[in-house]
């Protein structure tokens, strides 16, 4: 018993707190999304998404319960196993899985369905902290870095093959935690540039201009920097490097993406050229959002979700919600409350004394990050529709748990941070 | 090694938060694009078209009513899975068809893949519930319903006028800023004189709808919503009844039948033939009827009654022989020679008085008349006194409602001419002309231009002794009564003591006169004068006045068919078949009715 109350008084209660919220605001918010006032259902109704949701919410509460009260030392000594495991389950669901809006993700058991890539994320962040946190384990090294590759790569390959192109990228979040550990920045700068590159290159319908630049600021270079043979061939080398990239990306763009893909892509840069064809999704969400206005219409007064304007309104575009329903100011807590908490995780995460339990910090930052960035920017056009949940806002089982249990390993993994020097 | 790394990924995702929170205020405080969009999203602006009053003639008999007829609208974002094939089937088009449809719509101007379009216009309600039950086969169409004029009978074609869709002359026009494209406007006749009366008000109905279209109940409650106001009911002063046997009796023939009644100028019948069937002008087939019609030479859509202007040859001998008496040149009993060296004469008499002048329609009486009126010798000098006699012989004439618009409630209405110095010093361009130039006005030929709605009035004048009411089509807007301007009574120069003499000349017509043979009624005294007008190289036009009964009048008639040789024949038969009618129910003389059908006039 003692050690029960020791632990309750070590959780990091700001971070719940925050977690609480999300998982409250974002439940009112799938009732609203799906509210129909001519029906007037409850919010508890269990053939509404809300009522599921509060069953979900309801189950995460024992999943927490579950993780606080396993022991900490399960999380590090079986990352591998749970991978390998989940990567099993990764392999059969191409193979016995049940298809859902297009995507074969799910695993059945009797009416209920899982998506074990959802769980994927925090099964393989503990992998890649475990890895990291093995003695001798060194970011510089190329043959750790390709077997970290490696780690992210595999399930992220599998979950292509489910045609889950959202959740694959999600894997790429990854990146943040490496660089964090010590790899060297030029992945992620080259990673940034090379996509920066990329949405110019769209942006700019003739790349004579881009090419004009990059040979101006080539010659600028070359004129004010040190004249040496090795740094202007490097310059050089490096420009006609960012020129293919720039002439590429129309080859990627037909043939590497497939169609709706490209169309996404297309509708983030002009969603006005097909509003009713692949644009529609983004110009109806931010005409959703945008509608709201600073106090927003109100709980429940939302027409463009309510009256299925919108798309995917309670699970992908579950934003779309809370910017028409509650404005900007609602927007404003919502963002507010991700970064709290990203900032929050951050902070866990540097206080950990075991290189596991940061790694492990960092790669939950990273996971929110990502889909928090992607989720919402993509409702206000600043990404490409790419189908991924907004972290305790969506609606899903799978989602909110996977979220929840990578969080609290690391507020579990947090708790016992003093633990670990004694255990040294 | 890994110092200020934390930093970097703090500073990336507090910008990428930033970045979110100015985006976000950027199109949900600053751009009100979206708000607007998303009202047109979800607000569907539903009109309700009032209904269009109905028309009804004097006997409470209905004439002009509504029949629904339905647009489809298409919304092209609702379209789904869109079934040409069936489609074709359903609305009986042809493939070729539907592309043009489809075409059409894109071409409009007004057309958004987001807002209902006009696809296919005026099913008729036979049409309309044929292709009903499939409507929710074809996601993103939607149907407009709205009414279209319908009439009872085949007549009145030109006075009711017809309605159609506004034009963009007239959109442009339209100051009120009442009419919106695809609306229905009068066009011409009652319709268009009565337009603001019978367009009632629109209605509008804003309702929540979600993406497929689905209605979601009203928006805000329906405080924006207002009800839409149905237009009045007319009641019209004609006789359907009398108008169909008119358009019978005119069959085959032009010109026009005006009846009045005396007593308050509303008009009984007004024919203008040729007519044509008021039916074709509605509907889906308005276009091609519309061309067919208005190109026939015959011109159908000429209100002759209205607008054609004639001159009335010898029935403006009674106007000539009021004036003469109110100025006091002649007597009752004046007697003046036929000479018949000036100008021509018909019959056998040679030294008449006045009543008998007008019982026989002696041309040289009322050429002396005439001299006398102009030439008063108030001047010595022959033209000048030739203009002081004209200045005040136009004056007591237009009087009668001559020369200028009655203002009559239709549209396009002409006032004729009744020449006056200025005229004529136009007319001769300045040099000098007299008396002996213009005499032939003095039998209702040369200058004088006459409607036939005019010389009904004449004759309701004459009838009522001195007095009208501008003739008028409606008696009553709602329960309303006519319009202030058919409420008062209107006086001529002359003094009403004058017009006793001109009936009793009118009934010596009928009994005795040029009109005996085909206007005599046997139990009612008919009071008429007949004119032939000189129409060289073609027949004469056949022109007949009347009213009846002699006392206490009910109607007042006019009658013109052009190129039918005399008065006497064709336009007195007619117009004494009408007064029968009117007033009996039904001819006693089928001959004289045969004999108008048959339309053998000249002989």
């Amino acid at each position: 018993m003692r050690k029960g109350v020791d632990i309750y008084g070590k959780l990091d209660w700001p971070t719940i707190f925050i977690y609480m919220a999300l998982v409250i605001l974002g439940w009112f918010n799938i009732y609203a999304a799906v509210y129909d006032e001519t029906v007037s259902q409850s919010m508890w109704d269990l053939s509404l998404n809300s009522g599921r949701q509060l069953i979900f919410i309801a189950a995460s509460i024992v999943i927490i319960m579950g993780i606080i009260i396993i022991d900490m030392r399960f999380y590090e000594a079986f990352a591998y196993v749970a991978f390998g495991i989940i990567l099993f389950l990764l392999i059969l669901v191409p193979i016995v899985g049940k298809e859902v809006g297009g995507n074969k993700a799910w695993l059945g058991i009797g009416s209920f369905g899982v998506q074990p890539s959802e769980f994927a994320k925090f099964i393989t962040a503990l992998a890649v902290a475990k890895m990291i946190g093995t003695v001798g384990f060194r970011m510089d090294n190329l043959r750790n870095q390709l077997m970290l590759f490696g780690l992210i790569g595999l399930p992220m390959v599998l979950i292509l093959l489910q045609k889950d192109t959202g959740t694959a990228l999600v894997f790429t979040s990854f990146i943040f935690v490496f660089f964090r550990e010590g790899m060297s920045p030029f992945l992620m700068v080259v990673g940034i540039c090379a996509a920066f590159i990329f949405i110019l290159t769209l942006l700019i319908p003739n790349q004579l201009y881009l090419h004009g630049a990059i040979i101006i600021a080539l010659a600028l270079l070359i004129i004010f920097g040190k004249k040496k043979i090795k740094r202007i061939s490097v310059l050089v080398v490096g420009a006609v490097i960012v020129m293919g990239v720039i002439e590429s990306v129309d080859y990627v763009i037909t043939d590497v993406l497939k169609p709706h893909q490209q169309n996404r892509v297309k509708a983030l840069i002009n969603p006005d050229a097909d509003p009713l064809g692949y644009g529609w999704n983004v110009t109806q969400s931010k005409i959703a959002i945008g509608s709201g206005g600073f106090f927003g219409k109100g709980f429940l007064k939302g027409t463009q979700t309510k009256f299925d304007f919108v798309p995917e309104q309670s699970t992908d575009f579950i934003f779309c919600t809370i910017g028409e329903e509650w404005g900007w100011m609602g927007s404003f807590v919502v963002v507010a409350l991700f970064m709290a908490l990203l900032l929050r995780v951050i902070f866990i995460a540097e206080r950990q004394k075991s290189r596991f339990a940061r790694a492990y910090g960092y790669s939950v930052v990273s996971i929110f990050f990502f889909h928090f960035a992607i989720n919402i920017g993509m409702t206000i056009g600043l990404f490409p529709v790419i189908g991924i949940p907004l972290p305790f806002f969506s609606y899903g089982g799978s989602a909110l748990w996977g979220f929840t249990v990578l969080l609290f390993i690391l507020i579990k993994l947090d708790a016992h941070r003093g633990q670990v020097l004694q255990r040294l | 090694m890994n110092e200020g790394r934390k930093e970097i990924l703090q500073i990336i995702f507090i910008l990428t938060g930033l970045v979110f929170l100015v985006k976000l205020f950027s199109i949900q405080v600053l751009d009100n694009k979206y708000a607007e969009l998303a009202d047109s999203n979800a607000i569907l602006r539903e009109v309700e078209y009032p209904f269009r009053g109905l028309i009804y003639d004097r006997n409470n008999k209905l004439v002009v009513y509504n029949t629904p007829e339905f647009d489809i609208n298409v919304i092209r974002k609702d379209i789904k899975d869109f079934d040409s094939a069936k489609f074709c089937e359903v609305f009986q088009l042809s493939r070729t068809e539907l592309r043009k449809k489809f075409q059409e719509m894109r071409a409009r101007k007004e057309y958004s893949p987001y807002k209902p379009t006009l696809f296919i216009d005026r099913l008729s309600n036979a049409e309309f519930a044929r292709v009903q039950d499939h409507l929710d086969e074809f996601p993103g169409l939607y149907v407009q319903a709205r009414t279209t004029r319908s009439y009872t009978t085949t007549a009145l074609a030109n006075a009711l006028g017809y309605v159609s869709e506004v034009s963009k002359g007239q959109l442009e026009r339209d100051k009120t800023k009442i009419y919106k494209q695809g609306d229905y406007i009068g066009q011409s006749g009652i319709e268009s004189f009565y337009e603001e009366q019978l367009r009632g008000k629109r209605g509008v109905k804003f309702k929540l709808r979600n993406v497929r279209g689905i209605e979601k109940g009203s928006f805000k409650d329906g405080d924006y919503d207002t009800l839409s106001v149905p237009g009045k009911d007319l009641i019209s002063s004609i006789d359907i009844d009398l108008q169909q046997y008119g358009e019978l009796l005119m069959k085959g023939k032009s010109g026009s039948i005006v009846a009045i009644e005396p007593g308050s100028g509303e008009i009984l019948s007004l024919v203008s033939g040729p007519s044509y069937d008021p039916n074709l002008l509605t509907g889906r087939n308005y276009s091609s009827n519309f061309v067919l019609i208005s190109n026939d030479t015959l011109k159908p859509l000429f209100t002759r009654p209205l607008m054609a202007q004639y001159r009335p040859g010898s029935i403006f001998k009674i106007a000539q022989a009021m004036t003469a008496l109110q100025e006091g040149v002649i007597k009752p009993d004046t007697r003046i020679r036929c000479d018949r060296s000036i100008i021509g004469c018909h019959g056998n008499h040679s030294n008449e008085d006045l009543r008998g002048a007008i019982e026989n329609s002696c041309n040289p009486y009322f050429h002396g008349v005439l001299r006398r009126m102009l030439n008063k010798g108030i001047s010595d000098d022959p033209y000048e006194d030739t203009r002081i006699g004209l200045e005040e012989w136009n004056k007591h004439i237009r009087s009668f409602g001559f020369g200028s618009n009655l203002g009559v409630d239709l549209p396009n209405e002409k006032g004729g001419l009744i020449p006056n110095v200025a005229y004529y010093d136009r007319a001769y361009n300045n040099r000098p002309w007299k008396f002996s130039n213009i005499y032939s006005i003095a039998i209702g030929e040369g200058e004088n231009l006459v409607v036939p709605i005019q010389m009904a009035n004449f004759a309701a004048i004459v009838a009522n002794r001195g007095f009208y009411y501008k003739p008028h089509l409606i008696k009553s807007i709602g329960e309303e009564g006519p319009l202030p301007q058919y409420k008062e009574k209107q006086f001529t120069t002359i003094d009403p003591a004058y017009f006793d003499i001109a009936v009793d000349a009118m009934e010596r017509v009928v009994e005795s006169g040029t009109g005996q043979y085909r206007a005599k009624l046997q139990d009612i005294i008919v009071c008429g004068k007949t004119g032939t007008v000189q129409n060289d190289p073609l027949p004469d036009h056949s022109v007949f006045i009347a009213f009846a009964p002699k006392d206490n009048p009910k109607i007042a008639v006019s009658v013109y068919v052009e190129d039918a040789g005399q008065g006497a024949r064709a336009a007195a038969s007619i117009a004494s078949l009408m007064i029968e009618k009117y007033l009996i129910g039904q001819t006693k003389r089928p001959h004289i009715e045969q004999y108008v059908l048959n339309g053998q006039f000249l002989y």
